[in-house]
């Protein structure tokens, strides 16, 4: 693809949801399958509009639930299609069954995920847990900062889906995002056209009655492939492992898109996973993910002012999780802190916490540990309160091998 | 231009949420960075709602809860009152605005909220003028008007932009003499002290 050099950018006011929804108008989409009512989302609303207003040349499916809409994605993109979809929180969990499906059939499906809570009690509100509660199901997970970084991530998404062929969940925290309207620069129309071009289908060799024949590795009536069928121990287990392969093979997939969509946009979210903040001469760090680290920032600003060694990370990919890098990036603080909008119950921290530690555990030198639980079900985290946990951070000296978890914001 | 904070307070259905993106798109338009969200929570006809606008000549980090405000707006005048006013008045900052639909005397309405001496009090009847200009009790355009009578946040130009943006056609250009007009007829109860925004 030829690099187009970016320039003529427009400032838009978009919420979280608009921007999603604008990236799929722009990047050649053409099926999205939804469920129209509550947990969904302005996202799905808005690409609605743009069918009616004959603005795409997309086809939109309702369908009857949050499974089948997943399910729907998953067949247009088994037969060639590029596909969106769009949920969150419950509607996620009802997708539970398909996302394996999706993803252990290789189909590059790209879904945007309102972060919200999960019931019981009733929430409509941010937090983590749906999305984490999906780690495992071999979903890329992408978490965006802010509304700007939603359209960056949703644009990227196609390309890395497709590169890799595996699907990407593209994550927005709920209201604090989804909500709310900010200044978004938006790419023109044919440059992120020619961005994600059309999608490329790879090509595979099967048997036929005249022979082995090349056909594209898509369902075509012409040449009958199965996607998914029984597999038992015979080689369940080898292909379990190869997509666990795949999955850990994305990551210079994610960076050379990073790469190529800086070129065009001049945003390219380097070094990619993670992004550091003030943390060369730093003692403590905070690492987290979301629209919470751009507060964490301006406190650790505030804490410099005051002479304190304090610095930020935030994680931008969770899967594939990147070990190795952050075990570079958090070997040289004295402590880290770790933020976790999730509860995993029963276990000894929140999802972060616990592949970050485990991470660190074959770190040389193994920096001490603080899980900080937060913002369950939209619960706000004002800046004092981030900045509480920086000192405490910066005054223990815990054991490394002393895990400490707490709750930040919860009634005592 | 340093960081300004703004906090809405009205009822569900009276357009604060509107009337906080319509700010935030005119401040966009005007080459500034914004922020417009609601309190957020299901929408609810008639039940207090609460909306909040962040804007900056440079990129806002900020999210969530704006806590000290500076200018708050309130659209509905049934919140004037002594049993919401710390909720109204909560976190305002010295030489602040609290700019009321109301058609009471600013001076009348910072004595009913026992407002502290340190903001400006504006007030307007935006209800009657809404009703007057656009045929419904919109107060939202109107209280943008007070905005830009008691500050020099953005030229009118953006408002109105922001403001077809949001209602396209004849519908906006009423909301548009609704602004025009509250710019005239807001009043003012000046802090002791007046800090320009």
């Amino acid at each position: 693809m030829a690099v187009q050099k970016y320039g003529e950018q427009t400032v838009m006011a978009l919420n979280g949801d608009e921007a999603v929804a604008w990236a799929v108008k722009q990047s050649n989409v053409d099926v999205v399958a939804a469920y129209p009512i509550t947990p969904q989302t302005i996202i799905v609303e808005r690409i609605s509009e743009f069918v009616h207003n004959g603005e795409v040349d997309m086809e939109f499916i309702r369908v009857e639930s949050e499974h089948s809409a997943l399910s729907a994605s998953w067949g247009a993109s088994l037969a060639g299609a590029r596909a969106f979809t769009a949920t969150a929180a419950n509607g996620l969990a009802l997708m539970w069954e398909i996302l394996y499906i999706v993803s252990s059939t290789r189909v590059p499906l790209v879904m945007a995920v309102v972060n919200r809570a999960l019931s019981a009690p009733i929430n409509i509100h941010n937090d983590h847990s749906d999305t984490m509660g999906a780690r495992d199901s071999g979903w890329i997970q992408l978490y965006s900062e802010d509304a700007q970084e939603a359209y960056d991530n949703t644009i990227m998404a196609f390309k890395i889906a497709e590169e890799a062929m595996l699907p990407v969940m593209v994550t927005l925290d709920g209201f604090t995002i989804s909500h709310t309207l900010q200044n978004v620069s938006v790419l023109p129309d044919e440059v992120v056209s020619n961005f994600v071009g059309e999608r490329k289908i790879p090509r595979i060799k099967i048997p036929t009655i005249y022979g082995e024949k090349e056909v594209p590795f898509m369902l075509n009536p012409k040449y009958p492939i199965t996607f998914g069928p029984l597999d038992l121990y015979d080689y369940y287990f080898e292909h379990k492992v190869q997509q666990n392969e795949a999955m850990k093979a994305t990551p210079p997939i994610i960076e050379k898109v990073h790469k190529e969509y800086g070129e065009i946009s001049g945003r390219s979210y380097e070094p990619v996973h993670m992004i550091p903040y003030k943390t060369e001469d730093a003692d403590v760090v905070i690492i987290g993910l979301s629209s919470t680290m751009s507060v964490v920032r301006k406190v650790v600003d505030q804490l410099r002012e005051e002479g304190k060694k304090v610095g930020a990370i935030r994680l931008r990919v969770f899967r594939p999780f990147p070990a190795e890098m952050l075990r570079k990036e958090l070997s040289n603080f004295s402590t880290v802190g770790v933020l976790d909008r999730c509860i995993s119950f029963g276990a000894e921290g929140g999802p972060l916490f616990l592949e970050i530690r485990s991470a660190l555990y074959s770190s040389p030198s193994k920096p001490a540990t603080v899980n900080y639980i937060y913002g369950l079900g939209g619960r706000e985290l004002p800046p004092k309160l981030i900045a509480k946990a920086f000192n405490e951070i910066l005054e223990v000296r815990a054991e490394p091998g002393t895990p400490i978890v707490k709750y930040l914001g919860v009634r005592e | 231009m340093p960081l300004i904070e703004i906090r809405w307070h009205g009822r569900g259905g009276q357009g604060v949420w509107s009337g906080s993106a319509v700010l935030a798109y005119s401040a966009i338009k005007a080459g500034k960075y914004a922020q417009s969200f609601p309190q957020f929570g299901p929408e609810r006809l008639g039940g207090p709602v609460t909306a909040y606008n962040r804007i900056d000549d440079k990129p806002i980090v900020d999210r969530g809860p704006i806590y000290e405000p500076d200018i708050v707006i309130v659209i509905d005048p049934s919140l004037l009152k002594p049993r919401y006013a710390s909720s109204i008045l909560s976190g305002l900052k010295s030489g602040g605005y609290l700019l009321v639909n109301s058609d009471k005397d600013p001076a009348e309405v910072r004595r009913d909220l026992n407002a502290p001496e340190n903001i400006s009090v504006w007030s307007v009847d935006a209800t009657s003028i809404a009703l007057e200009e656009i045929g419904r009790a919109s107060p939202n355009t109107t209280m943008l008007g007070v905005l830009l009578a008691a500050t020099n946040l953005l030229p009118t130009e953006y408002l109105e932009q922001g403001i077809l943006w949001r209602w396209p056609g004849s519908v906006g250009e009423k909301n548009i003499n609704a602004l025009k007009r509250a710019m005239k007829e807001a009043r003012v109860d000046p802090a002791k002290e007046v800090v320009k925004v």
